[in-house]
């Protein structure tokens, strides 16, 4: 047995000559290696080559969906909202579960843009401009419910403090008031902190238009580009206003699928009068939201070749944060039956064991197993690098988290107090066709999006390579 | 009529332009500018400039948006008409918080927005160095220094020899 070449120097002291720290490689954020010019002409090549075929097919085949929601808020417009399938006692049923939906949907952009922001999570830069446009078109498809179940839609300014004839206000201590102003200004705000990052971008585009001789586009992008001319003290505000823009858009996403959840926590309804709502439908939104990133940026992926920008170590990020959150969202299921059963309230505890061997109990399964049981799969190292399924269990999660929203809204009603008072609710073809539309204003508008504006952030990508550290140390310093 | 803006001079990497800004600034320029494609990290340091102002603007707005809510509350529910609801109180600012709080951070969006546009003399659609195309590529892949006519140390021939030493490549004069 030989000796250890340290143990020559007995009796010295036990340390280490000196210290050598190991290096611990981080993972690359842009593969290949690739340089600025690169990724400029990358990402402008999407919106500068032709139109491909593709685009247009889907494009048709979404103004196609998208008509059937048209066809449906006319027919509810003109007839009255009658037309959809709500009865007493279940007065609140798709339109809400829709915007629940769709709102939260949209949180996961905000997650991406804002909190993995000011968490220095850098890997964020390659997804959160695709991210942030899906929760602008989110809100604008959540928008439309609540606008159309006031019933007289030309009334909904209603429910903005504007003076009116009736010289009455809006109550001010109700929720659903509160939702009002919480999802406007999540709205407004997400729209101003997408453009805040469109301005860099959009400058590249006028300057590239302008070299190729596009003058229309040129100026069309240069007219939004603000004449940002890429100056450093004008990059010294401007990172300063997107830092603070994340710092307050972190509190924003979070307040407002609280108030969302205060829709229905503040009410006295069993299984809506529980406090354990605002943290679950946050981490239900964020959830959601991360199932339909996996499935609008994984065939983006695949059609634009952007292996190099969104690596294996995005994908695994993003099921990674799915896993967690539909892992939270399943303990606040189970904490939910936990309450109902040691509050020792009989209509709480009715109203649990209603909904998952009640009439709905198909919902509430159909629930369990997409939203508790498919994100499991993510711990599986195979599972995350197969995009086909990762796309497929994404898929899962979106349905999962929108029968979340029914189960709690319709499962709840549907059982009154009273069982003279019971009711079963279905929606109407009318409710189905304008719900299913959305689903085509969305394509509509993303794939809009995807034609006319870069889709990722040039700028916040260059920054995240090796060689934008004018210190050469990768991304430490 | 063409009075010169400045010198301008062109940078291959992050390393270059970050020792190029600094020893500009040590050369005592203030009337002067580092255009690039994305944000370098340390060079507000190594250009001498100090800590943007828009923080302030923020924080403006975000009280401006409190208030407004409080107010707006106050003054509907419990001053302009009066009218019991659910025997609630006219007027609590535990009711009236969430609004003010959505309010404050809607303000506060606007604020630094604007802040930061203004803090920038956005927008600004024509100015010199967008005039010429060789330096649109400070957009894409290539990082520039300018140093202004009107800095008081300006001088054509001296200027110009700094920016050679700092490194500088295809320096050129343009035009106001």
């Amino acid at each position: 047995m030989s000796a250890h070449p340290d143990s020559a120097a007995v009796g010295a002291p036990a340390v280490l000559a000196e210290v050598k720290p190991a290096v611990l490689p981080r993972p690359v954020l842009v593969a290949n290696n690739r340089n600025y010019t690169w990724i400029t002409d990358k990402i402008c090549s999407l919106i500068e080559g032709p139109t491909p075929t593709w685009w247009w097919v889907c494009f048709i085949v979404a103004i196609f969906v998208a008509s059937f929601t048209i066809a449906g808020l006319t027919y509810l417009v003109g007839t009255g909202v009658g037309v959809w399938g709500h009865r007493s006692p279940v007065n609140w049923a798709w339109d809400i579960v829709n915007f629940v939906f769709w709102i939260g949907i949209g949180h996961a952009g905000t997650l991406i843009s804002a909190i993995l922001c000011l968490l220095r999570q850098k890997w964020r830069t390659s997804i959160n401009r695709a991210a942030e446009a899906m929760t602008i078109f989110a809100v604008a498809c959540a928008g439309l419910f609540p606008l159309f179940h006031v019933g007289r839609v030309w009334m909904a300014w209603y429910l903005f403090p504007i003076s009116n004839a009736n010289a009455i206000w809006q109550n001010f201590r109700s929720p659903l008031e509160w939702d009002v102003f919480a999802v406007s200004t999540y709205g407004t705000v997400s729209v101003c902190f997408w453009y805040v990052g469109l301005i860099p971008d959009l400058a590249v585009l006028r300057d590239r238009f302008t070299l190729a001789g596009h003058n229309l586009r040129a100026w069309l992008y240069g007219l939004f580009a603000m004449g940002w001319r890429g100056s450093n003290r004008h990059w010294r505000n401007y990172e300063m206003a997107y830092l603070i823009l994340a710092g307050i858009s972190t509190p924003l996403v979070l307040s407002v699928h609280t108030i969302v959840s205060f829709d229905f926590a503040v009410s006295l309804l069993p299984g809506w009068h529980t406090t354990i709502f605002p943290p679950y439908f946050v981490a239900g939104a964020i959830f959601s939201g991360f199932g339909m990133v996996l499935t609008l940026m994984l065939p983006l992926r695949a059609i634009y070749h952007l292996e190099d920008l969104i690596t294996q170590y995005h994908i695994d990020n993003i099921c990674k944060i799915t896993l967690a959150t539909g892992t939270m969202v399943g303990y606040a299921y189970a904490m939910e039956f936990f309450i109902a059963w040691y509050g020792s309230n009989p209509y709480e505890g009715f109203a649990f064991i209603n909904r998952a061997f009640g009439n709905y109990a198909w919902a509430y399964w159909i629930m369990i197993t997409c939203n508790v049981i498919t994100p499991q799969f993510f711990w599986f190292k195979a599972v995350r690098q197969n995009t086909t399924l990762v796309w497929v269990l994404s898929i899962f999660v979106n349905v999962g988290m929108w029968f979340e929203r029914f189960v709690i809204i319709v499962t709840s009603l549907a059982r009154d107090f009273l069982p003279s008072s019971w009711g079963y609710y279905s929606p109407s073809i009318v409710e189905i066709f304008t719900f299913f539309g959305t689903f085509g204003v969305f394509s509509t508008l993303f794939l809009l999006f995807i034609r006319f504006l870069p889709i990722m952030p040039m700028a916040e990508i260059k920054a995240v390579t090796q060689q934008a550290d004018p210190h050469g140390g990768g991304d430490r310093h | 009529m063409s009075k010169a803006y400045g010198i301008i001079a062109a940078f291959d990497d992050t390393r270059e332009i970050f020792q190029a800004c600094e020893q500009v600034r040590d050369a005592g320029y203030t009337q002067w500018d580092a255009l690039t494609p994305f944000p370098i990290h340390g060079l507000d340091r190594a250009m001498g400039l100090r800590r943007s102002k828009v923080p302030r603007l923020s924080l403006i707005g975000g009280i401006a948006g409190f208030c407004t809510g409080m107010a707006l509350i106050w003054w509907t529910g419990a001053a302009d008409f009066r009218l019991i609801v659910g025997g609630k109180p006219y007027f609590s600012p535990m009711f009236a918080f969430p609004i003010s709080y959505e309010l404050s951070i809607l303000f506060t969006a606007f604020a630094t927005i604007l802040g930061m546009f203004f803090l920038n003399r956005l927008p600004m659609h024509y100015h010199p160095v967008l005039k010429q195309p060789q330096f649109a590529r400070a957009t894409s892949d290539r990082f520039f220094i300018v140093i202004e006519a009107t800095d008081p140390k300006f001088d054509a021939a001296r200027t110009r020899a700094l920016l050679v030493q700092a490194g500088g490549k295809d320096i050129v004069e343009i035009e106001g």
